[in-house]
């Protein structure tokens, strides 16, 4: 029995930005240089959603861990009109933090002093975060730190090329540009780049209370989000997982961010369940901010359609990856599949080298995986965008190479998908859907004891970054913990054959002599 | 289809002439295989792209139609899209695809 690497929890959560939507999302601000005037444009503010329908949203609640994907899986399709029952702020994962309170993070995560509030509002958005209780008293009073009036906020935006905030539809504040000329720290790229630090502390701040665990017993941080942060000279230099963790208050940690466009949730957490069963570490944790430029990414089929804007919120989770305490689940780093650049784009290659392959090679069959994990976009937001049900599509191909496997009839692809698939809950926000949304869950199903065993499937389109033509994955094994461990002290077995090994050759010598 | 595709099947079209060319598409439902295919027929019907408004009139086929099927390596073809074939709405596309070839 291997020691492998537990999860010892994970975090949930999402801040409602309506306004960022408006003048944040790359849709609309392409849209606002291309076609200034368009009708689009024009209507896309009637389609926002109130906070109080984020809130009450149940993929959103799924999210954050109020309800459960069986409850979302038996509501009647589509979901956008259906509302919670009980609608949380708070869920056993994380939280749906409103987008003035947001704002205020982010100032509070900025240490170069960036971002401005009005000082009125900064004053509205401290009385809220001192009640949201996850921040101290010094953190709360960086937002006294607001001087200047909305005259010198709009001056910034107008004459200093700052970046506005907005909230409500009016101006509360401004990101300055952290250089006069360097494009990578510009305030568009720090507004965006701020964002995705905000939302990787809250989910950290989460994670703590979640797992109970001391925040100074964190060894390292790592990031998987799709933001860059460096100047001219660096441009993806780094180190968002260390900004982070110095706001969340994790002095004992260090940490690096790893890229992978969807797939690099999957790809940090293997690094981290690694780190970890090699003995290198204790605690890591994986985590990802959100994307401001996705926001409203659909946002022209929604309004088309008649729906509201269903991609308004900035995502992020975090994910604590310990040594094995003979009750979490573990994480199997021996059952592990990998796109390799061999592999081939064809779909079938593609679920052949992140399903079957590390299956065969672990003599598993498909159906022993209880639950599958791939990409779990909410397909309230992706069907009427015309990009289908992606779940769904993910888990009829695995069915589909069952049934060319013989793991399965063909006649029992739609029972396979309906047993071994999840119905997608996760808002559109590139990494975020890309299997980790189920690492909490799918925790909580196997202490439980509803499912045994899960696989994380992780994907990634490389061309946007147009480095190279291929596609991406990797993907693992989750199950549950046998209770056994390895004592750290024991003698491994291989290390008993190399010693009986080398007495028999001593014992041959002497017989020689 | 999107605009840099688009423009690669212009440029392919301009270089080689039309009559040399085939596009293949694996769009993955019937509306979508049809909306591709109508682009690089009839021309871009979202008037977004290089096509728009341009008619190249190519010969163009999903991977999963009879006809494809046919050309090509029976072991290959079950390596590489069986799998596709078994997941797809094949006859949709099919129909799809022969609908816009019927406007030609």
């Amino acid at each position: 029995m291997s020691n492998y690497a537990v999860i010892k929890g994970a975090s949930y959560i999402l801040a409602a930005a309506p306004d960022m939507v408006l003048h944040n999302g790359t849709t609309q601000t392409t849209e606002m240089v291309v076609n200034p005037d368009s009708e689009y444009l024009k209507e896309l503010p009637k389609h926002l959603r109130s906070f109080d329908d984020v809130l009450s949203y149940i993929p959103n609640q799924v999210y954050i861990g109020n309800m459960t994907n069986k409850e979302l899986a038996a509501t009647e399709f589509p979901w956008y009109d259906k509302k919670a029952a009980e609608p949380k702020r708070y869920g056993k994962y994380g939280e749906i933090m409103p987008q003035d309170e947001f704002l205020g993070l982010m100032q509070i995560c900025d240490v170069f002093d960036l971002v401005k509030l009005e000082p009125a509002f900064a004053k509205s958005v401290k009385e809220k975060l001192t009640a949201h209780g996850m921040l101290t008293q010094a953190q709360l009073d960086i937002l006294d730190k607001n001087n200047e009036g909305i005259e010198e906020i709009e001056k910034l935006v107008n004459e200093e090329h700052a970046e506005a905030l907005y909230h409500d539809f009016k101006l509360v504040g401004a990101v300055k540009r952290a250089h006069d000329v360097d494009v990578n720290l510009s305030a568009h790229v720090m507004l965006e780049n701020l964002v995705t630090k905000a939302s990787s502390v809250l989910a950290m701040l989460h994670l703590l209370k979640v797992t109970g665990i001391d925040p100074a017993s964190v060894d390292y941080v790592v990031d998987c989000c799709e933001e860059a942060c460096g100047d001219m000279n660096q441009r993806g230099g780094g180190n968002f997982a260390k900004a982070a963790a110095e706001v969340v208050g994790l002095s004992g940690a260090t940490g690096s961010d790893v890229r992978g466009f969807c797939a690099g949730p999957s790809h940090a957490i293997l690094d981290a369940a690694s780190l970890v069963k090699a003995g290198t570490f204790k605690n890591v944790i994986v985590t990802a901010g959100g994307c401001t430029a996705k926001l409203g990414m659909n946002g022209k089929d929604h309004v088309k359609k008649g729906l509201p804007i269903l991609e308004d919120c900035i995502g992020g989770f975090a994910v604590l990856i310990s040594e094995n305490d003979g009750v979490n689940p573990v994480i199997r780093t021996d059952i592990v599949g990998r796109h390799t650049v061999g592999t081939g784009s064809s779909p079938q290659a593609v679920i052949g080298s992140l399903v079957t392959d590390p299956l065969d090679a672990a003599g598993l069959k498909l159906t022993e995986i209880d639950k599958f994990a791939p990409e779990l976009q909410n397909p309230d937001i992706t069907k009427p965008a015309g990009a289908g049900d992606v779940p769904e599509a993910n888990y009829k191909m695995i069915a589909a190479l069952g049934v060319k496997r013989g793991d399965i009839e063909r006649t029992q692809i739609a029972d396979f998908v309906a047993q071994h698939g999840l119905t997608g809950w996760a808002p559109t926000q590139g990494h975020i859907p890309s299997g980790v949304p189920y690492m909490g869950p799918c925790r909580d199903d196997i202490l439980n004891g509803d499912v045994k065993r899960a696989m994380i499937i992780g994907k990634g389109s490389l061309f946007l970054g147009r480095m190279t033509n291929l596609f991406d994955g990797v993907s693992f094994v989750v199950e549950a913990n046998s209770g056994k461990q390895e004592e750290a002290s024991a003698v491994s077995e291989d290390k008993i054959k190399s010693l009986i090994g080398e007495a028999m050759r001593d014992f041959a010598k002497s017989l020689m002599e | 289809m999107d605009l840099e595709n688009q423009r690669r099947v212009k440029e392919f079209t301009e270089q080689y002439g039309a009559e040399n060319i085939v596009v293949l598409l694996g769009a993955a439902e019937g509306e979508a295989a049809g909306l591709a295919a109508e682009t690089v027929t009839l021309g871009d019907p979202t008037f977004a792209g290089p096509l728009a408004g341009v008619s190249l009139k190519l010969a163009v086929y999903h991977i999963c139609e009879p006809e494809v099927k046919a050309e090509i390596d029976p072991a290959v073809y079950d390596e590489q899209i069986s799998m596709m074939e078994m997941v797809l709405d094949v006859d949709d596309i099919c129909n799809e695809m022969n609908a816009i070839r019927e406007q030609l």
